[in-house]
């Protein structure tokens, strides 16, 4: 799908005047591609939440819960912090917050890119299934707790129970891990990674991190199966 | 769910309108407790010698306990009424105050006791509680605020927070706790006596022992740590400020902001975007397990 027309004026939507409904219903009912600036939003939750069509929306302040979740196509950018579950469940699209995210955030994002330049907190991509998540700063404890797919990229640290219970998703982590998770060890980082890493920043914009500086984390594969050896682990 | 929001005001320009700012707190988190709201107010410290008593109770005479608190003690002040809670400065300790009244009124409810601390608060939706308490014409140097979403125990006024934790002491608290039957026992047998069967109630008692046994508050928070099993984000207002803790696995949220003119904190961003200067507080989420604190020796 086709971006905005680069010459179309975005539509302002100020929430201290319109409910978040309303801004959403405007971005579901459009399916060709506008340029939304959403003005005062103060907290609030579930804002540009299910977007389906290649908008560019640009959010001035902090939001609440579910920012940009289930995102398909969209480019949704965050001056601010969000609360929990930013892009939870993305599908497509992109979605960057230039403040710090609450927990969960990216949690089961099936694709996209989630990008967030301070830091996230507990849970930062719990079960993750296939989208890229890059955070700037740390993440929190139970970070890509039983992440499938995908991978986290994380500039910062990592806090306690790193990757507890992972499938295949791919963990970079360039500071300290404070420990890892069931299940969860530290992998070799082979070419391929480093030019996955390079990929992924590049991508993210993030261009002062050099790639060869992260440590690579993955599934053990013990859990995968049942064994009775394993059963505290369960 | 429930709603947890604190205001410390940094400056004396802010303390006359500290009611109105908790009550847009409160509106913004009524919809994580919309069964009781409550509040404490730290305000016109009692003078020397004197302390402040809030009680609660159901068609009392107010006047007429004033007057016997005036009879019984050196002097006593004429009743602040709000709603159905009466605040009184007499002029005695207070362990002696609340030993009268349990021995004289013992179906009248002590919400709070201390120098400067009222507490106030009520079963119904938290915006009845801001009207029917004037809560915006409320000052103060910092207070305190909960909205209740019940689960583990009924919606009752004596269920609502914030709880008294001791002299000049409270707690709100969102989360639950799971082992606070056995917990309530332990503390029995030490002497704490109890109102409600509470899980937050467990949590406020916990504190109050740990401090009666000489802990510092930091001790006592980080105490909660080990003893308390459940999910919890505690906020303990205090003579001097306030003082924050989330449980390890910190499911229940909690933000934090800070300006040059006061500090916050809340259950959501929203309830302190409401706040002047918000958009330009530094913000920021209180890390799992660790205790934060404001205002000077928060207990001596």
């Amino acid at each position: 799908m086709p971006a905005p027309d680069a010459t179309q004026e975005a539509l302002s939507i100020d929430l201290a005047s319109d409910s978040v409904r309303a801004l959403n219903q405007r971005l579901h009912e459009s399916m060709e591609p506008r340029r939304v600036r959403v003005l005062h939003p103060a907290g609030m939750h579930s804002i540009a939440v299910g977007l389906d069509a290649a908008h560019e929306v640009e959010i001035d302040g902090h939001v609440g819960y579910y920012c940009a979740g289930m995102n398909k196509l969209a480019t949704v950018r965050v001056r601010g912090n969000c609360g929990v579950g930013v892009a939870e469940n993305m599908m497509s699209g992109r979605v960057v917050v230039e403040g710090s995210a609450s927990q969960s955030a990216g949690a089961t994002a099936r694709g996209g890119m989630l990008v967030v330049h301070g830091d996230a907190s507990a849970r930062c991509a719990i079960s993750l299934k296939g989208a890229e998540v890059v955070v700037r700063g740390s993440v929190g404890h139970m970070s890509a707790f039983m992440a499938q797919r995908g991978s986290l990229v994380v500039c910062g640290d990592a806090g306690d129970a790193l990757g507890d219970s992972l499938y295949e998703a791919r963990l970079y982590v360039r500071g300290s891990v404070a420990s890892l998770g069931a299940d969860c060890i530290e992998k070799e980082l082979r070419e391929e990674h480093l030019t996955q890493l390079q990929e992924l920043l590049a991508k993210a914009e993030i261009d002062d991190v050099n790639p060869a500086e992260f440590r690579r984390y993955g599934s053990a594969r013990t859990l995968y199966n049942f064994h009775v050896d394993n059963l505290g682990s369960y | 769910m429930c709603g947890i929001a604190g205001l410390y005001t940094k400056s004396p320009g802010l303390q006359d309108r500290l009611g109105e700012h908790l009550a847009r707190m409160l509106e913004q988190l009524a919809f994580r407790g919309p069964d009781s709201a409550g509040a404490a107010f730290y305000r016109a410290p009692a003078p020397p010698g004197s302390c402040k008593v809030s009680l609660c109770g159901d068609e009392v005479d107010w006047e007429a306990i004033g007057a016997e608190l005036a009879d019984a003690f050196e002097g006593a002040s004429p009743p602040r009424v709000l709603a159905t809670h009466a605040v009184f400065v007499v002029e005695a300790e207070a362990a002696e105050v609340q030993a009268w009244l349990a021995q004289e009124h013992p179906t009248l409810r002590l919400m709070s006791a201390g120098s400067s601390i009222e507490i106030f608060k009520a079963a119904g939706a938290p915006a009845d509680f801001i009207e029917r308490f004037a809560i915006e014409r409320l000052d103060g140097s910092h207070a305190l605020g909960h909205t209740r979403m019940a689960t583990e125990s009924r919606v009752t006024t004596e269920h609502s927070h914030p709880f008294s934790t001791g002299l000049d002491l409270c707690l709100v608290h969102n989360g639950s706790l799971s082992n606070h039957n056995r917990l309530r026992r332990r503390l029995r047998s030490e002497g704490i006596h109890f109102q409600t069967d509470n899980d937050s109630e467990v949590a406020a008692g916990y504190l109050t022992w740990r401090l009666r046994e000489g802990a510092s508050l930091e001790q006592a928070l980080e105490g909660c740590l080990e003893d308390l099993d459940g999910f919890y984000t505690f906020a303990v207002g205090t003579a001097d400020g306030f003082a924050v803790l989330r449980d390890p696995i910190a499911c229940k949220p909690a933000v934090m902001a800070e300006t040059d003119e006061w500090v916050a904190i809340a259950s959501e961003y929203r309830a302190i975007a409401v706040l002047p200067g918000a958009q330009n507080a530094v913000t920021w989420e209180p890390e799992p397990g660790r205790v934060y604190s404001w205002g000077t020796a928060p207990v001596a």
